[in-house]
């Protein structure tokens, strides 16, 4: 239809409208769900359930919140989220960033050797009771370490570190090998310092990673109590409401129906809980993780 | 590339190869602790597919209970393919790991191009900004939170059946997520809101990367902005579109299984089981190790075929190859 008008502002007019409310659509669908929970989880829970709640809460209360403290397995929940987060992203990030060091060393005798051995792992899948296996042999299963070692690089990340180190001027490099410096020091106060916009970018990954991590708890640590994280705990509250009509997974379930509010709201108070580190930062970091990425994607 | 920096020159004998491993001491030290890791963590457990051929049982010790189990030879295999045979649960795992797949790599391919598209073509430049930064929220929640988010919004009392009611587009509350045949819909579209923004990033900077000058001819010559889409913006991209093709036709019998074991439940067991779910069910829930591993070997061998298929196919085609 377009072609057809002979003139280009008008077709140009069409085409505005059309993509501006695609945008516009794509936009709602997008926030819409998060707007919804967060107005659930701040409205009155008996009010909730009669439902039709939008973007804002109808009757505002802080009740739901509150409720949350007869969960306390939500409390170490929170801990260890926040420790495996903290830990697991220093040492996936430090142990990324050595190794992304070496491989762009084009004198490392073993460079070419160690990069396809470690590129190679994006490509071979093993399987889950492999892995599982090979966890259990070095007795990680119910131990906290199972979130920070199996994981500790991403051969994802490390390229984008080493494409990022790869082009740093050499003549760096060069001039302080001269002055003496040795291997060590030239990563740490010659190469790193250099490498912030990378470090921001896969700093985010592996933070994000780790925070939203639920299955390796599932799969090892679903009944150590003391190491589960927040996201299995989420998981278990929302199995429970597509369980219902199979019988619930445990007495979690049965608790929920108690007290005056209602499971809805309590699983909306914690989805709220869950989410809000990433939401809150989200915004702070999102500039540098665009450059970060698109710098080792077109590069190659 | 760049000179090496220590200049002296390798030398073959051993004691060469010494001085060299003294030279870079710290590059060793920085790097074989990760090997050791990569090592233990990457491929120790491809031997582990070993278990496939075997009686495994799990009594004791890992490595003590595989040395105790019997070789069976292919006996799981066979089981596996018997299943698939009399339409029992294997079929259904494959069928919707294909199925879901499929889908995906339709929509889920040609969405986040068609979105890259228009908003490049998007002038304000703080809307545009606005919008992308916006699309790629999702990708940044968990499966979990996600899952929470989707079923809150499909459940007979969510925003969605409001909505269709209040338009009088239904007449009965639907309960999407207790009906197996709108499962697959439901996980397509699941993946597409996640993603899409962030499934674009790579084409809009593919597109950010072609020539000005040959839009700038174009104008002149008066092509409208859907022909320089067609004519240049597209042509020029081909080559990412069809990397990320190949890459995607690889993934394609593993597309996760995090939203299905989510989202699924007994009742659209039928639409949701897929194989990894399958395997986990299975594998490590029954404890049948050895079957569960041969349905990871299936997998990937089925993966490592398809990715070769798409990359001799592009190849012919004229396009860029991965491999």
């Amino acid at each position: 239809m377009i072609f057809l008008f002979g003139r280009k502002s008008k077709g140009d007019i069409i085409m505005d409208v059309v993509i501006y409310t695609v945008m516009i659509l794509i936009l709602l669908c997008t926030l819409f769900p998060f707007l919804n929970v967060l107005a659930v989880a701040f409205n009155e829970s008996s009010d909730s359930i009669k439902g039709g709640v939008g973007i804002l809460p109808r009757e505002f209360t802080l009740d739901n919140f509150k409720e949350l403290a007869r969960f306390p397995d939500l409390l170490t929940g929170a801990r260890i989220s926040l420790l495996r987060t903290l830990i697991g992203t220093t040492a996936s990030l430090l142990s990324t960033c050595i190794l992304a060091y070496v491989l762009s060393r084009k004198d490392f005798m073993f460079q070419r050797f160690f990069t396809v051995i470690f590129l190679f792992t994006m490509y071979i899948d093993s399987g889950i009771i492999p892995h599982f296996m090979v966890i259990r042999t070095f007795g990680l299963n119910r131990n906290f370490m199972v979130y920070i070692i199996p994981g500790l690089i991403s051969a994802y990340n490390l390229i984008l570190v080493r494409s990022f180190i790869d082009q740093l001027p050499y003549s760096l490099q060069e001039s302080a090998f001269l002055d003496g410096a040795n291997d060590l020091v030239m990563f740490f106060k010659i190469v790193m310092p250099l490498c912030l916009p990378v470090i921001a970018t896969v700093g985010l990954f592996y933070a994000v990673g780790q925070w939203n991590s639920w299955f390796d708890t599932h799969l090892y640590a679903s009944t150590s109590k003391e190491i589960t994280t927040l996201q299995y705990e989420l998981m278990k509250v929302l199995q429970q409401s597509n369980a219902q009509s199979g019988g619930g997974i445990d007495q979690a379930a049965r608790a929920l129906q108690t007290k005056s509010v209602s499971p809805l709201s309590i699983r909306m108070a914690i989805t709220v809980v869950t989410v809000m580190p990433i939401v809150a930062v989200y915004p702070f970091v999102q500039k540098y993780f665009v450059s970060g990425l698109t710098l080792g994607a077109v590069k190659s | 590339m760049n000179s090496s920096i220590n200049s002296k020159t390798p030398r073959s004998s051993f004691s060469g190869f010494l001085r060299k491993i003294h030279r870079q001491r710290y590059l060793l030290l920085m790097s074989v602790p990760f090997l050791i890791w990569v090592l233990l963590f990457n491929y120790l457990p491809l031997l582990g597919w070993s278990i496939a051929f075997k009686d495994f049982r799990l009594k004791g010790p890992v490595i003590e209970s595989f040395i105790n189990s019997q070789w069976v030879g292919l006996k799981h295999f066979e089981d596996l393919f018997a299943d698939l045979g009399t339409q029992g649960r294997f079929y259904y795992a494959l069928r919707n790991t294909l199925g879901m797949s499929l889908m995906l790599m339709v929509f889920g391919f040609v969405m986040p191009i068609i979105f890259a598209l228009m908003l490049n073509e998007i002038r304000a430049a703080r809307f545009k900004r606005v919008t992308q930064t916006i699309s790629y929220l999702p990708h940044f929640i968990s499966w979990v939170v996600a899952a929470g988010m989707i079923s809150a919004m499909l459940s007979t009392e969510g925003p969605i059946n409001d909505i269709l009611f209040s338009l009088g587009l239904i007449e009965k509350r639907i309960p999407f997520l207790a009906n197996g045949k709108l499962f697959w819909g439901i996980m397509t579209g699941s993946e597409i809101w996640k993603e899409l923004g962030w499934n674009a990033i790579i084409f809009l900077a593919a597109i950010a990367g072609v020539d000005p000058g040959l839009y700038e001819s174009a104008g002149i010559d008066g092509a409208s902005r859907m022909k320089q889409i067609w004519h240049i913006t597209l042509p020029c991209i081909m080559p990412v579109i069809t990397v990320i093709l190949i890459m995607n036709v690889g993934w394609l019998i593993s597309i996760g299984f995090e939203k299905q074991m989510l989202l699924g439940s007994d009742i659209t067991r039928d639409y949701s089981e897929v194989l990894d779910v399958y395997a986990i069910k299975y594998g490590i829930g029954q404890s049948r190790y050895s079957f569960g591993t041969a349905i990871g070997i299936f997998k990937s061998l089925v993966s490592i075929i398809l990715v070769l298929a798409a990359n001799t196919f592009a190849k012919k085609a004229g396009e860029t190859s991965i491999i």
